[in-house]
């Protein structure tokens, strides 16, 4: 119920702040500056933490949730709109700005519209029966007398009505979420399901989109930082002079092994920085690159836990007919922004500003105020979309860097990190390995399933150690790499099966989430090795999987994959000649065993002479429950596929002792438009259901779909990530 | 040391006070025009995010001085076309949804333009060909062919 007395108190009452806005009233208007209100709940069990309705009715969506270029700006907008009931272009949506949205947790793990956007969905929900309880006491009529279109609260059967706007506009709802606020029926949806253009676009393809790159304050200094030599090298001695002749030159900064270079223009800091001559201490603490998988092997084992457990598989390995083993291994990736990091930062009277890409600003908040020495509440952090960043990249180091320098000298300064430090300094994906073990009984049956995950230990959640932290010996947290022992748990009903994990003390590099963390490699393994199983049985691939899949909602989703990849049981043996052959894989999930379901088939062509792949379509039945914007979805499921296919078949992270030594895309290469493949979706809309996530379930199954259409082709496996020609050459030879 | 250079972007002249004459031309039209189309992705001429024409030509301006510029005729996004009137280009990438994080896409409309102008009706391998260095992580890569080829049916 929204309070009787609304409260009196101006909305409006602190002098505001400088905060990007998505005005979605004009496909063209895009992102305005305007005055904010500071001094609004946060809080996410408020209505006021999520919505504000001004007085002529246009409603702020206050979004914890970041869009990251994925579109959920506006899938989040569809979703306020639809459950306000008022019209899309009504809603302006403010995102990840610590003073005025709630923290509704990182924006990862394919979480934001399944959580995030169902606080929001509650937080309408409730609002919604505020407004039709005060309208219809204004309008003089029982609240069942009437309902909301519109933004109005009408009377039925007539045109009587009165705006939400005069109902609320201006005040605050002071009005806790109600778990139990009905939510609006989807057969009445008339904005959630629709393909909704992105409100983001325009301004995107006429140059008027305002990236974090792009932000600009008044006497704001331009820095770029000098890396040490080695990952984790001290500054011995440093020589500016040459920098101090830069034009446009302001200060070095050293605090510790962090340095950098200050200047009035950025080409000046970029030149000022390279201008300066820094000694570094040697540092080798890399593993050999060649000889990665048994330093992985090797490394010490803080613990060992089991994820899923059914029967007793030691025994039943003994009493198989057939034991089969097999051990897959996935390359280091790095995120590999298009637009390197960048952030500014503003340090004035003890209060810190920073302007960031960062996906997780409350987070960030916590971590720059715990590095910097500062009370959390002396630390806005403020949403401004950057580059794609698929995972924890160097948004929250830039962040860090711009903080610390801006604080050293009492000036507003940005931050770009360049293409080098992108890629060198950005927190990895980490190696993984992955043990599989498995024995079928006569007829072909799996009778018991191992598999065994070597990742690195999760320390302290969530945060990932910021470099500035490490590099200039301040308060730093532990590094957490993403929950990536997820999807190692299969949804194949086996007798005896167990799926565990060795959490590793150490890993080469500093990890951290990258798109379908854990859940890609995991799955990958999986995926391949029931291939695998089902050629030792003699079955189809496809067939194999539903003997064992009991879930009515996964079996509809192969049934119509099946349909759509026109699939053709696929024979023992590949029966094909010449140097070019073609085969197809299949691959399945039900992510973390819990929400969205995916199948994929590929279709590759392998050519014998070079070992060269070439993915030539892939196949996608998805079903995420209830479909918010379903443009918006097949655009994600194409980049999941796409990018995942640049990452099977290219990506792999080069190193010395001391050093990345991808540090540009010549030695990071990634897929481009001659190799991008087809790709055919099937949406499975379930309206009634509750929306999952659709930003990294499918390319969960991208790698070993192409893995086991490599086999259906040439008859032989790909147990290592990146599926190169050189690896393809070797397989080969040993078949 | 400082001098000052007169620059033509998108049909304006512009006089430019630059510290050094070899600083990339992706500089001066960012942060002294304050030009958010051309972005900075590698500074190595790699990856086309600062993409702009020079004379016509595609030009990576992460990698052109600007001194060199001086004289030519330097389009940018901006200058390509506006919301009232935009470019086939823009209007197909807005009608097939061709962004995700979009921090590529002025490297492949401007990189598609140029060449629009040279080949009116590229087949789809020449599309891809023409933007093999133009790179994009988010893998937008379908929807931005899908969105070339609609803008070349438009220009027909």
């Amino acid at each position: 119920m929204l309070a009787e007395r609304i409260s009196r108190r101006e909305f409006l009452k602190s002098s505001g702040a400088l905060v990007v806005t998505f005005s979605l009233g004009s496909p063209l208007a895009g992102a305005a500056a305007k005055k904010e209100p500071l001094g609004k709940s946060v809080a996410t069990d408020q209505v006021d933490g999520f919505i504000a309705i001004d007085a002529r009715g246009g409603v702020t969506l206050y979004s914890g949730k970041v869009d990251l270029g994925t579109g959920v700006r506006t899938a989040l907008a569809q979703i306020a709109a639809e459950e306000l009931s008022v019209p899309f272009e009504k809603v302006a949506v403010v995102e990840g700005d610590t003073a005025l949205t709630p923290d509704q947790g990182i924006t990862w793990g394919s979480l934001t519209i399944q959580a995030g956007g169902m606080q929001i969905r509650q937080a309408c929900a409730t609002a919604r029966e505020a407004l039709l309880a005060r309208g219809a006491q204004k309008l003089g009529v029982q609240q069942s007398q009437v309902y909301a279109k519109d933004g109005r609260v009408v009377v039925l059967g007539s045109e009587r009505g009165v705006g939400f706007g005069e109902l609320v506009g201006g005040k605050h709802f002071e009005l806790k979420v109600n778990d139990k606020a009905p939510l609006k029926n989807p057969a009445s949806y008339t904005v959630v399901g629709k393909p909704v253009p992105r409100v983001d676009i325009p301004d995107k393809v006429f140059g008027r989109f305002t990236y974090v790159h792009d932000f600009k304050l008044k006497g704001m200094l331009h820095a770029r930082v000098v890396r040490p030599a080695a990952l984790k090298a001290s500054l011995l001695a440093f020589d500016d002079s040459a920098a101090k002749r830069i034009p446009g030159y302001v200060a070095t900064v050293r605090k510790q092994s962090f340095l950098a270079a200050v200047a009035r223009t950025e080409w000046g800091a970029i030149r000022a920085a390279e201008a300066i001559q820094a000694r570094w201490s040697d540092w080798q603490g890399l593993p050999e690159k060649s000889q990665l998988w048994d330093y992985v092997r090797r490394t010490k084992v803080n613990k060992r836990e089991e994820l899923q457990k059914a029967g007793d598989t030691a025994q039943a390995m003994q009493s198989g007919a057939r034991r089969l083993a097999a051990s897959y291994d996935f390359a280091v990736h790095t995120h590999g922004s298009m637009g390197p990091s960048c952030a500014v930062a503003d340090y004035k009277d003890g209060k810190l500003t920073v302007w960031t890409a960062s996906q997780a600003t409350h987070l960030l908040r916590k971590q720059l105020a715990n590095m910097l020495g500062m009370k959390p509440e002396d630390v806005r952090c403020i949403y401004l979309e950057g580059s794609g960043c698929y995972g924890r990249n160097g948004h929250e180091d830039a962040a860090a860097d711009a903080a610390l320098i801006a604080r050293e000298l009492g000036r507003p300064v940005r931050v770009q990190w360049s293409r080098a430090e992108e890629h060198g300094w950005d927190p990895k994906g980490p190696p993984t390995l992955i043990d599989m073990r498995a024995a079928l009984d006569a007829a072909g049956n799996v009778v018991a399933w191992e598999s065994e995950a070597f990742i690195p230990d999760r320390y302290k959640p969530w945060g990932v150690t910021l470099v500035a932290a490490e590099h200039a010996g301040l308060p730093k947290d532990d590094s957490f790499p993403g929950n990536i022992h997820q999807s190692l748990a299969i949804p194949y009903a086996f007798p005896n099966v167990l799926a565990s994990v060795r959490w590793l003390a150490e890993t080469p590099f500093k990890p951290s989430w990258i798109r379908t963390p854990g859940r890609m490699q995991n799955t990958y393994a999986n995926e391949c090795f029931l291939d695998e199983c089902a050629a030792a049985a003699g079955v189809d691939p496809l067939e194999y999987r539903r003997r064992y899949l009991k879930d009515a909602r996964g079996l509809e989703l192969l049934e119509r994959l099946a349909k759509l990849a026109q699939w053709q049981p696929r024979k023992a043996r590949p029966q094909a000649s010449g140097d070019v052959v073609r085969g197809r894989g299949v691959s399945y999930i039900k992510y973390e065993l819990v929400r969205t379901y995916v199948g994929v088939v590929a279709d590759v062509a392998v050519d014998r002479r070079t070992g060269r792949i070439t993915v030539e379509r892939f196949y996608v039945a998805h079903d995420c429950g209830q479909i918010i914007n379903p443009d918006g979805l097949k655009n994600q499921i194409e980049g999941n596929v796409v990018q995942t296919v640049s990452r099977t078949l290219i990506e792999d992270l080069q190193w010395n002792r001391s050093m990345v030594t991808s540090l540009d895309w010549k030695s990071y290469p990634i897929l481009t438009f001659p190799d991008v493949p087809e790709v055919v979706i099937d949406l499975i809309d379930r309206p009634n259901e509750r929306p999952w996530g659709a930003g990294e379930p499918t390319a969960a199954v991208v790698p070993s779909a192409i893995s086991n259409a490599v086999y259906d082709a040439l008859g032989v496996r790909l147990r290592s990530v990146p599926f190169t020609p050189e690896k393809v050459l070797a397989a080969l030879k040993s078949a | 040391m400082a001098t000052t250079l007169t620059l033509d972007v998108n049909g304006k002249s512009h006089s430019l006070r630059v510290d050094d004459p070899q600083m990339p031309l992706l500089y001066a039209l960012r942060n002294d025009l304050d030009l958010h189309g051309p972005r900075f992705g590698c500074g190595l001429a790699q990856c086309g995010a600062c993409t702009v024409h020079v004379d016509g030509e595609a030009v990576r301006s992460c990698s052109f001085p600007v001194a060199k510029a001086a004289g030519k005729k330097v389009v940018t996004l901006e200058g390509l076309g506006t919301p009232h009137k935009p470019h086939p280009l823009q209007r197909a990438f807005i009608e097939e949804q061709a962004v995700q994080c979009g921090y590529c896409i002025n490297g492949m409309i401007m990189q598609a333009a140029a060449l629009l102008r040279k080949n009116k009706r590229p087949s789809e391998a020449e599309i891809r060909k023409a933007l093999e260095h133009n790179l994009c992580r988010c893998g937008t890569h379908v929807r931005i062919l899908r969105a070339v080829r609609r803008a070349a049916e438009m220009m027909a």
